[in-house]
């Protein structure tokens, strides 16, 4: 249908309209979809009845976005990314720029809220299976927004010029100089000279505030995109396009995100408006883990902290970089062997298995000739990337966990008591035992993912029922 | 959509040929954005090799320069501190820096005093293990990191210990021996900390 063809009485969903509201929203329509994408997306977009507190960390992360763009473009305005300047600026806008201090705690605040927001949201994902088909490519921009965000982070991280934004970001670019022979020039690239510098700060700047935030929107709507297409899933796993109203084509366990689920989302963020207020307001630092003290000591080149850690959102990933020494290199290639001794014995296909016993050849063969320090890293990057596979490692014959059985269960709370003893770990100095602990940690983490196409399948998991069951 | 049979030969072939020329020209195009990030002409001249006078360094004495805004050292070995050199290639984890050959030791200092002259040490004086700068500690003697101390650099980060040769001792957390900067002797006094040239 043409936009002029499009009618008056069009106009439904937004309750009783007086007439000259009403014509304008046609003279609108006529040009421009908005009641259509009003509809589509809100009013007549059918969620699930039974979301539960785990739902809200979708609308918060959103939330937090916006919140970090906002206070984003008023610190630009003072802030000066300049190696000489960058430190005294940031102090300049806590001490002098009215409600400098305030604009700026809620970056910070938001940074950290920003990765409480997304892992929770991760974590409902793997709780309910939202990953499963249809909801691939969905989980997929996801996986891709926390890389983004990281990446964000990392950058960020750099501008307020201190002790610990500068080693921090000659610890990071240093992993990239493990790279086998591409490796000392690409950090090179990185840093744009032979030392973190001016020219590196100058850098980070631009792909904190305007290159990676443009990709990270982009994502953000497909993101949203591909959930409107496929539509959410919810605590039980089912899918509620299964039953429709025959008369209506709706859904017949969904309601209109709008105005039930804004409602209910608003809720959530009076109550997190609350708690980061109370952060922002009384507890900026966190205690070292928000705003990590060494950091308000300037940039010093020739001198290094005592102690270097990461911020918490880092330190789980940052714990598996350190854990793998020399020694741990036994336990990789024990584990790669086992793993691909698993997959020769599961499928029938000959060249399959070749392969698999050649790449894990090649893999055995590389850990004891390259430097740990590589695997470090490679390792490092597996644990974020292993999100991506998620989809297909999952062989569960059920969605959400409330019908999956006691393996999956134990291995999901392994893994997220793996990853808070990683994430301490990582914000504490290297003594022998804590390197221990770590790579037992290091191992859980990956069994984890790397044992689910087994252990999902073999679980003895109960029915799914044919419709939610509301709670 | 039309089948194979309409299609128009010279279009289509004309279509292909311009979309691989805009192709080849957007990949053209980011050759230059990604030679901008490379380190600037100004960068490059800071990064150069620095000329360093050694002539004033009396036997014992230390002098740091600065190259690429790291400190660089350089001793001016006595022949008794030769001699303590010696003594530590027990105690030390790799004497004859044969780890990350490339990386840590110009080809020219793999041997015991890791030097060109025995007498000259010239080091990057940043630990091996998180980057911290160690301190010099060049009198023999009872430390308390170390009770038959011979001399060299202790790391008060997380107490890693060199000899006068720069060389980690064993079971500290610091992996490798210091960095050997690559050098050249331009005289007897002066050298150049940055570059090495063939036949100097």
């Amino acid at each position: 249908m043409a936009a002029a063809d499009k009618q008056p009485v069009a106009v439904t969903g937004v309750g009783r309209l007086n007439a000259p509201l009403s014509g304008l929203l046609t003279w609108i329509d006529q040009r421009f979809p908005l009641m259509e994408n009003w509809r589509s997306h809100l009013s007549e977009y059918y969620a699930p009845k039974n979301f539960n507190f785990w739902y809200y960390f979708g609308s918060l992360a959103m939330l937090v976005l916006v919140i970090q763009i906002v206070t984003g473009i008023f610190l630009t305005m003072n802030y000066k990314p300049d190696a000489a300047q960058a430190f005294a600026s940031v102090e300049y806008i806590m001490r002098e720029v009215p409600w400098g201090w305030w604009i700026r705690y809620m970056h910070s605040t938001g940074a950290s809220a920003f990765f409480i927001c997304v892992y929770l949201h991760m974590f409902r994902g793997l709780l309910y299976g939202s990953y499963r088909k249809p909801r691939e490519l969905l989980w997929i921009f996801g996986v891709i927004i926390f890389l983004c965000l990281m990446a964000e982070a990392f950058f960020g991280y750099l501008l307020p010029w201190g002790q610990m934004s500068y080693w921090g970001a000659q610890v990071i670019v240093n992993l990239f100089d493990a790279i086998p022979i591409i490796g000392p020039d690409l950090a090179i690239w990185i840093r744009g000279d032979y030392v973190v510098s001016d020219a590196t700060l100058n850098r980070f700047f631009a792909f904190h505030v305007i290159a990676v935030p443009l990709v990270l929107l982009g994502l953000v709507v497909a993101h949203l995109l591909a959930l409107h297409e496929v539509g959410s899933n919810n605590p039980d796993g089912v899918e509620i396009k299964k039953t429709k109203d025959p008369r209506t084509g709706r859904p017949l366990d969904g309601i209109p995100f709008h105005p039930y689920y804004t409602v209910k989302d608003s809720f959530g963020v009076v109550v997190f408006l609350i708690v980061f207020s109370i952060v922002v307001f009384f507890a900026p630092e966190v205690g070292g883990y928000f705003l990590e003290h060494n950091n308000f000591l300037p940039a010093d080149p020739l001198k290094t902290p005592q102690h270097i850690a990461p911020v918490w959102y880092f330190t789980p990933y940052y714990s598996i970089l350190r854990a793998t020494t020399e020694n741990f290199m036994w336990v990789l290639a024990l584990g790669t062997i086992g793993l691909a001794a698993l997959i020769i014995g599961s499928v029938k296909n000959g060249a399959v298995r070749i392969c698999v016993a050649a790449l894990a050849a090649v893999l055995v063969a590389g850990f004891f000739t390259l430097d740990p320090k590589v695997w470090g890293v490679v390792l490092m990057g597996t644990a974020v990337m292993v999100f991506f596979l998620l989809p297909w490692l999952d062989q569960s014959p059920v969605k959400s966990i409330r019908y999956k059985g006691p393996l999956t269960k134990i291995a999901l709370a392994l893994f997220v008591m793996a990853f808070f003893v990683l994430g301490y770990l990582g914000t504490e100095t290297v003594t022998e035992g804590r390197t221990l602990a770590a790579q037992v940690g290091t191992a859980v983490y990956f069994l984890f993912f790397f044992l689910m196409p087994w252990y999902s399948k073999m679980d003895s998991c109960r029915p799914e029922p044919e419709r939610v069951t509301g709670k | 959509m039309s089948d194979n049979a309409d299609v128009n030969r010279t279009r289509r072939t004309i279509v292909i040929a311009s979309a691989c020329t805009g192709g080849a020209v957007a990949v053209a195009a980011a050759v230059p954005f990604a030679a901008s990030m490379m380190p600037s002409e100004r960068a490059k001249a800071m990064g150069a090799a620095v000329e360093a006078d050694i002539g004033q360094l009396a036997p014992g004495e230390m002098a740091t320069f600065e190259w690429r805004g790291q400190p660089v050292w350089v001793v001016r070995r006595t022949p008794e501190m030769l001699e303590e050199i010696k003594k530590t290639d027990t105690k030390v984890a790799d004497p004859m820096s044969e780890r990350k050959k490339s990386e840590l030791t110009p080809e020219y200092a793999r041997n015991e005093y890791r030097s060109i002259k025995p007498e000259y040490l010239v080091v990057v004086g940043i630990c091996s293990h998180l980057g911290c700068s160690p301190q010099s500690r060049f009198k023999p003697g009872t430390e308390a990191f170390e009770h038959d101390w011979t001399g060299g650099f202790y790391c008060p980060c997380h107490g890693s210990l060199f000899d006068l040769a720069g060389r980690v001792y064993k079971n500290k957390p610091a992996p490798d021996n210091l960095k050997v900067p690559p050098h050249t002797y331009l005289s007897d006094t002066r050298i150049l900390i940055g570059e090495d040239r063939k036949g100097a």
